[in-house]
């Protein structure tokens, strides 16, 4: 089938063509020294400030890296970033847990959606930190209260991507299933589930964007561990900008971290 | 007749749709119907194939009343029916989920074989072109040995040329399998190359203005005499003069 080809190769220019990256910059190592030269020229940019400016408040580059190295020394760091990642996963997993099957059912049944949907619709653009005086009352202050913010931070939009994902399965993968004589359970498993996965993946990796944002947040009220922790502690005993600048790092990393690990699940399944 | 519709009518609320449609296709025959767009004849289709309950009148196949879709009667629709997470192989042997491991391998390969598609088994749907992916499609329906087919629309995303090629490829595989096949299409020279009879329908609400027999043996002459007349004879038919 020659003609095949001609096809395959139509494409793949097309694909080539519609990439907007020069393609020097498809080398992977030249992709990794990108980022890390602008981290180097902003980091120049942040200690040339700092200096000028002769600020007393806002730490220096250098003055940062000892507070994480002093961090690092009392171990503290770890146990901080454990309790914050403990936090984050349980809240989240336990937005999973019912966030998909309930958004399943949602985009399955039109008219439980129809009873529900305003419901979902109108607590979701509540900021789960506006929970936070409830979360306290019935948690206390304790690990529950930063775990139950979490959940809601993620529940919404992981509810919502499934549901979504289940309406907009085409009708033609469904048709096509039944046609093959498969049962309701078969279709779910075989079709419904795989066409819908895309989708909830990338609802997953939102929400999770979401609750890193609230965990820091949560955890500056209701705890006493955690990065959001360190920062709002490091205020509060003698002004401590370069462990409050260090915590903000630390947050960004990992978050830049967890999220480039979802990415990668991400196209792992899509492959 | 092994398809019959007998006084099919259907309204989608105030819309009539079909007005009382009665047709048959003979075992093995090669059935196209056109149309204007809007006419009807997908929601014909779809009546046939058990997908939609008509208004009124029924379809029997093989004299057994149409009330459900089945697998002895497939539906292909345009390659855009493929499923994107399984491999050409494993949309092929979708339907194959109650025969034996040996026996799927067996025919997976013969309908690999069979639409051309040798050396992608395991190439996702992705990675093939259009005409690759409406292989794969007729492939999957033919691997479950139905005796009908229902076509939509099948080639109406393809280019020209593709669209040539895949109707000589269907008419093999239709000489070699024998499958009684509904071809619905809004082409009118796609239905004289292909068709063994032509179902004209009109404007909604959808009825049939006429039955035209091709009888030019296959492989089909698109330059002779008599495939120039039998299309104009339907392009007339619509009501379209066949000029530009």
């Amino acid at each position: 089938m020659k003609n095949l080809d001609h096809h395959r190769d139509t494409e793949s220019t097309e694909e080539a063509l519609s990439s907007s990256v020069p393609l020097w910059f498809k080398d992977s190592t030249l992709s990794f020294v990108m980022p890390l030269i602008t981290a180097t020229i902003g980091l120049a940019i942040w200690a040339a400030a700092v200096k000028t400016s002769g600020t007393k408040i806002f730490p220096s580059p250098i003055a940062v890296a000892k507070a994480i190295g002093t961090l690092a020394e009392k171990s503290l760091l770890w146990h901080y970033i454990a309790d914050s990642l403990t936090r984050v996963f349980a809240g989240y997993a336990a937005a999973i847990v019912i966030g998909i099957p309930l958004g399943f059912l949602l985009g399955w049944y039109a008219p439980l959606a129809r009873a529900i949907n305003p419901l979902i619709q109108m607590l979701r653009p509540i900021s789960p930190l506006a929970w936070m005086p409830l979360a306290v009352i019935w948690f206390g202050v304790s690990n529950a209260a930063p775990i139950f913010l979490i959940f809601l931070a993620s529940l919404f939009p992981i509810i919502v991507a499934a549901m979504n994902g289940v309406r907009n399965v085409p009708p033609m993968y469904l048709q096509a299933g039944r046609n093959f004589g498969l049962s309701t359970p078969q279709l779910m498993r075989r079709v419904m589930i795989p066409a819908v996965l895309p989708r909830i993946i990338v609802g997953l990796r939102l929400a999770f964007g979401i609750a890193w944002v609230v965990l820091v947040a949560a955890e500056m009220i209701a705890v006493d561990s955690g990065l959001g922790y360190l920062i709002i502690d490091a205020r509060n005993a003698g002004k401590h900008y370069d462990l409050v600048v260090a915590g903000m790092l630390l947050i960004g990393l990992i978050g830049l971290l967890l999220d480039t690990a979802i990415r990668k699940i991400e196209q792992w399944i899509s492959d | 007749m092994k398809v019959q519709f007998s006084d099919v009518s259907m309204r989608f609320g105030a819309m009539e749709v079909l007005q009382r449609i009665t047709l048959g296709a003979e075992e093995g025959e090669f059935l196209c119907i056109v149309g204007p767009s809007g006419c009807g004849k997908s929601t014909l289709l779809n009546i046939a194939g058990g997908f939609l309950a008509p208004g009124s009148g029924s379809v029997t196949i093989d004299g057994e009343r149409v009330t459900a879709p089945d697998r002895r009667r497939i539906f292909v629709f345009q390659e855009r029916g493929v499923f994107p997470w399984l491999t050409v192989e494993g949309n092929i042997g979708f339907g194959l989920f109650d025969v034996s491991e040996d026996e799927r391998r067996a025919r997976v390969a013969q309908y690999i074989e069979l639409v051309g598609l040798k050396g992608f088994e395991k190439s996702y749907p992705r990675e093939l072109s259009g005409g690759m992916k409406q292989r794969v499609e007729v492939a999957r329906a033919l691997a479950v040995n139905p005796d009908v087919l229902f076509l939509d629309e099948p080639f109406g995303a393809l280019d020209s040329i593709t669209r040539l090629q895949m109707r000589s490829e269907l008419l093999r595989i239709w000489r070699a399998e024998r499958k009684t096949v509904l071809f619905v299409t809004h082409d009118i020279e796609e239905s004289v190359q292909l068709a063994d009879r032509v179902v004209v329908m009109s404007a909604r609400p959808g009825k049939i203005r006429r039955v035209v027999d091709i009888d030019i043996p296959h492989p089909r002459d698109l330059s002779s005499r008599r495939y120039i007349e039998l299309r104009d004879l339907i392009f007339g038919e619509i009501g379209l003069a066949h000029q530009v």
